[in-house]
């Protein structure tokens, strides 16, 4: 009978059995703030595992004031972060300063520890220009609005590094949810068949605006998309900072030295809305889900972790809380101080050099904008 | 001087601009080993090697998104859309990446990309190969669209396309790549962007027209001429930005005026044009403005392309209704 002998041939089950075995998630800090993984730990001074704490820290308070920015009206497009502090600064935490990122929507944080002033972040958030003109020598762009636009963008980033020949990658993240887009697929296979230093990052956490994981795709995990590419894939506990910075650290080396791209899906949860626009969790998320994910806090876990290496306490906790207020003070004072982005400014921003009916139409708003 | 066909002229402003800036990377499908499907790219990777003339993934997207990428490390990419027809499925590096990098960066970053890509019909392709879509392009603020009409503009075009510091799309009709040779210099020219050509001077009536439309309607001026009509034709060159300036001066002086495009009517370059001249000259005028254009129907199949394309007899029908007004 013919579909016995497809069978024979063909073995749809074990086909992927032997996909999903090679996909299983690389922790080594577990919930309890203890290394599980003793092999894969990376090479960390107690310095580096303390800024990374610091890091953690920092953004979580940066989160909760940015959402009050928002609902006060003093800060205007704001996606929340908290729950993804493993995996947005872990990821950034295994770079250098020579590597490029190009963010999604919700990576601001990775671009200020990545070197972006925090006022200009700001900016970014009140719709101001000035928020995306990098400052010469931070290696970044804006966050892209588009799902899935920067990972082809990523792939060419790269492949000009290799051609220049600088040992640097350009690493690029998205959500669950843009794995579904056609620009996820060709970014990875761009990168792969030209073998360009790029780390793409998925940062699975569960929900693109509401719609669940289990309806983006067939695939068992996001990672093992990668295997189409021909490229290596890595699933890792987003919630473990160890995990991501080790996967990533890994990626860098293999990238630098001309091994070509890795896709790395870290499994993490964002605790708040999608955006500060309107979007009400409790549509589509129940909150016995919301809790199980807390128990998996990166900062309760790695706050555990140092305590017990006598690496953080209390007091250096409140240190950078401070610090961090301090900060966010003092760049929504500098935010404040940047005059109002102008029409004319927009036009002037079209091309490097203003057509005729830009000049004409630059008269008239400047003509406007005087009143 | 050489004798060169369109496409013989994009190949050499490619090999100049090859050589002279080692930042240029011609790449797209089949544009490598295979010299591309026109044979617009033919000898390069030969000449230049694989490193800066290569061939991509099948995934216009992907083509998109690395030129940008490469952009952003300080290449100058020069990327083939095999045909113009595929450009839905670039269209958010286009209209939605590239078109704004400048702005959106505040001038921090910039995509000096030229995108090249055969368009126009009229030359028995099947569906989506032949289109014009360069009103889409036209109305995506943040791009210059050009469109040659000869060999010798081409070159010219070419080089100062390549050389501008942002995005254009370039783009060759394919009846016009081998359609006649002219002299074009085998030394390096540029012809700025942004300015017209007048094709042939008139005093009675001016022909605005740009891309294949641009022989048609010198056809049709020369049958006028022997009816005793004396036409202009104007070759816009570029059809964003429009060169203003030499539409009203030439319409100034004619009181009468025709635009004539391969694309069809609706929301198209010619009611641009009309809409100007509408808008700094309607005193000047002695007849209404009219267009000749396809019809607003998707791009004709081949077999009905003789008929849906315009031809000089349709430039020369509007053009007396106009000077009979």
């Amino acid at each position: 009978m013919a579909s016995k002998v497809n069978q024979a041939n063909f073995d749809v089950k074990k086909q992927f059995e032997t996909v999903e075995e090679q996909f299983q998630t690389l922790q080594i800090l577990n919930e309890e703030g203890e290394i599980v993984n003793e092999a894969a730990m990376p090479e960390l001074t107690d310095e580096q595992l303390q800024e990374l704490m610091r890091r953690m820290v920092y953004t979580r308070i940066l989160d909760q004031r940015s959402i009050s920015l928002n609902r006060q009206g003093r800060l205007g497009f704001y996606a929340p972060t908290a729950g993804q502090e493993a995996s947005q600064l872990a990821s950034q935490f295994a770079l250098e300063k020579e590597d490029f990122i190009l963010p999604g929507y919700r990576d601001v944080p990775q671009l200020i520890w990545h070197g972006l002033p925090l006022s200009q972040a700001f900016l970014f958030s009140r719709g101001h220009f000035k928020g995306n003109q990098i400052p010469e020598g931070v290696n970044v762009i804006s966050p892209q609005i588009i799902i899935g636009a920067q990972y082809v963008q990523a792939a060419g980033v790269a492949l000009g590094m290799k051609k220049r020949g600088t040992k640097a990658v350009a690493i690029t993240y998205t959500g669950d949810g843009g794995t579904s887009q056609g620009d996820f697929y060709e970014g990875i296979n761009f990168a792969g068949a030209f073998k360009a230093p790029a780390i793409f990052i998925i940062q699975n956490n569960r929900f693109a605006i509401s719609t669940p994981v289990d309806k983006q795709s067939a695939s068992k995990t996001l990672a093992q998309k990668a295997v189409a590419a021909g490229i290596p894939g890595v699933v890792v506990d987003g919630m473990d900072p160890l995990a991501v910075y080790k996967a990533v650290k890994d990626a860098r080396e293999r990238a630098i030295n001309g091994e070509g791209p890795t896709l790395i899906e870290t499994l993490t949860y964002r605790y708040g809305p999608h955006t500060m626009a309107g979007d009400d969790p409790t549509r589509y998320r129940t909150s016995d889900l919301d809790n199980e994910w807390e128990l998996k806090d990166p900062l309760v876990r790695f706050r555990k972790f140092l305590e017990a290496k006598g690496l953080w306490n209390e007091e250096k906790e409140n240190e950078t809380i401070e610090k961090a207020k301090e900060d966010i003070k003092e760049a929504i004072k500098v935010a404040d101080a940047e005059p109002k982005q102008t029409v004319t400014d927009l036009i002037s921003n079209m091309f490097e050099e203003m057509p005729s009916n830009l000049k004409e139409q630059y008269e008239i708003y400047k003509e406007k904008e005087s009143k | 001087m050489a004798q060169m066909t369109m496409i013989q002229a994009i190949t050499d402003a490619l090999r100049t601009e090859l050589k002279n800036d080692e930042n240029v990377l011609v790449f797209g499908e089949d544009v490598g080993k295979n010299g591309g499907v026109f044979r617009a790219t033919e000898n390069l990777q030969k000449e230049f090697g694989e490193d800066r003339v290569f061939d991509t993934p099948l995934a216009e997207s992907g083509i998109g998104g690395i030129a940008i990428g490469l952009g952003l490390q300080g290449f100058r990419p020069v990327p083939e859309i095999q045909f113009f027809g595929f450009l839905f499925e670039v269209m958010d590096s286009v209209a939605g990446q590239m078109s704004r990098m400048r702005y959106r960066s505040g001038g921090r970053y910039n995509s000096p990309i030229t995108i090249r890509s055969p368009f126009g019909g009229g030359v028995h392709t099947p569906e989506m190969h032949a289109d014009s879509l360069e009103g889409l392009m036209a109305q995506t603020p943040g791009l210059k669209v050009v469109i040659p009409s000869s060999p010798y503009d081409a070159k010219g075009l070419l080089i100062s396309s390549i050389r501008d510091n942002d995005p254009v799309i370039f783009l060759e009709h394919m009846k016009l790549y081998r359609s006649f040779r002219e002299d074009v210099p085998e030394e390096e020219y540029t012809i700025p962007l942004g300015v017209a050509s007048v094709k042939r001077e008139g005093k009675d009536l001016s022909i605005i027209t740009y891309g294949a439309m641009v022989q048609e309607s010198i056809k049709a001026a020369e049958e006028l001429e022997k009816e005793g009509h004396s036409v202009e034709v104007i070759d816009l060159r570029t059809i964003s930005p429009l060169d203003i300036d030499t539409i009203i001066a030439s319409v100034e002086k004619t009181g009468r005026a025709i635009v004539v495009q391969e694309a069809q009517k609706q929301a198209g370059i010619a009611a641009n044009v009309v809409a100007e001249i509408n808008d700094r000259a309607i005193l000047s005028l002695d007849a209404p403005v009219l267009r000749v254009t396809a019809a607003d129907t998707v791009f004709a199949f081949s077999q009905a392309e003789p008929v849906w394309l315009p031809n000089y007899k349709d430039v020369m029908e509007t053009a007396k209704k106009v000077l009979n007004f």
